[in-house]
């Protein structure tokens, strides 16, 4: 916020800088926006590798086999929470989008609808990340069952 | 909508008087609810997916060769699998569309990097495809 002083100006100068009536600019709406594209973009990249490695099965078992392998090692498993992770919060954030659409009630209830879909993203997120990484904790740290 | 120079005079056409000449498509529409759509067939096919594959039985650690083809001997894994590459390729080449509408100011810039991106679309959609109805168990 510009709070450069002109005298009796000072209070135009902070209004032309931050926009009234405007609820979207810097509000929840805006920051589920960036991070659906953010996810959405990471997940086709990684949908075009995937689509290579898995074309891999036409070359010859071992070929596969090697590629998937590095898929079980434990730093690749970490990004692979970060990738159901986005891809969870774009198909959340999602319905929630469909929902603002095509739900009369969708544009009252968009805010209530955000806290939604974080708290079933935490709730789905924390049992998957913890079957995601049971293989890779147990063989770095020792198995305790 | 998309060709409009963000640099050159401003001027508003009248409502419904049709942009360039009269020349209007309800592309943007379709793709619109496309995303919608596809997104919520998606979710089942994709979120079923992740779960097959990372979470359920082991996940990611028991996935193989032996795996794919114990699940491409059935129909029913090969047409979700194939549904699911054909729907997130276009979701995915859709949202991309735009976000190259949105950021890319200059109009070179803009169909070459859409070129691109259908270039490698439909690639990766021939690809998969050819790999899915082509798979051999016993090519090893």
């Amino acid at each position: 916020m510009q709070t450069a002083t002109f005298g009796s100006l000072t209070k135009e100068v902070r209004v032309a800088s931050v926009p009234a009536g405007t609820i979207y600019r810097g509000g929840q709406g805006m920051w589920t926006w960036v991070l659906h594209r953010i996810t959405g973009v990471s997940v086709f990249f990684f949908l075009l590798v995937h689509v290579l490695d898995t074309a891999l099965v036409r070359v010859s078992p071992e070929a596969y086999d090697l590629v998937i392998a590095s898929y079980k090692t434990p730093i690749v498993n970490l990004l692979e929470v970060g990738l159901v992770g986005a891809v969870l919060y774009h198909a959340l954030n999602g319905l929630r989008v469909i929902l603002v659409d095509f739900w009369a009630k969708g544009p009252r209830y968009q805010r209530q609808m955000t806290w939604a879909i974080a708290a079933v993203w935490v709730v789905l997120m924390l049992p998957g990340t913890y079957f995601m990484l049971k293989h890779t904790v147990e063989a770095m740290f020792g198995s305790t069952s | 909508m998309s060709t409009t120079s963000r640099s050159g005079p401003v001027s508003i056409p009248a409502p419904r008087s049709g942009a360039r000449n009269g020349q209007r498509s309800n592309f943007e529409l379709y793709s619109w609810l496309f995303m919608r759509i596809s997104g919520i067939v998606l979710i089942f096919l994709v979120l079923g997916h992740l779960l097959i594959m990372n979470v359920l039985d082991g996940g990611v650690q028991r996935i193989n060769f032996a795996f794919v083809a114990g699940r491409w001997s059935s129909p029913f894994w090969q047409v979700w699998d194939l549904l699911m590459l054909w729907l997130a390729m276009i979701h995915g080449t859709n949202g991309m569309r735009t976000i190259i509408n949105d950021y890319a100011e200059r109009d070179q810039t803009r169909f070459w990097l859409k070129m691109l991106l259908y270039l490698a679309a439909g690639f990766t959609i021939l690809l998969g495809t050819l790999v899915i109805f082509t798979f051999d168990p016993n090519i090893g």
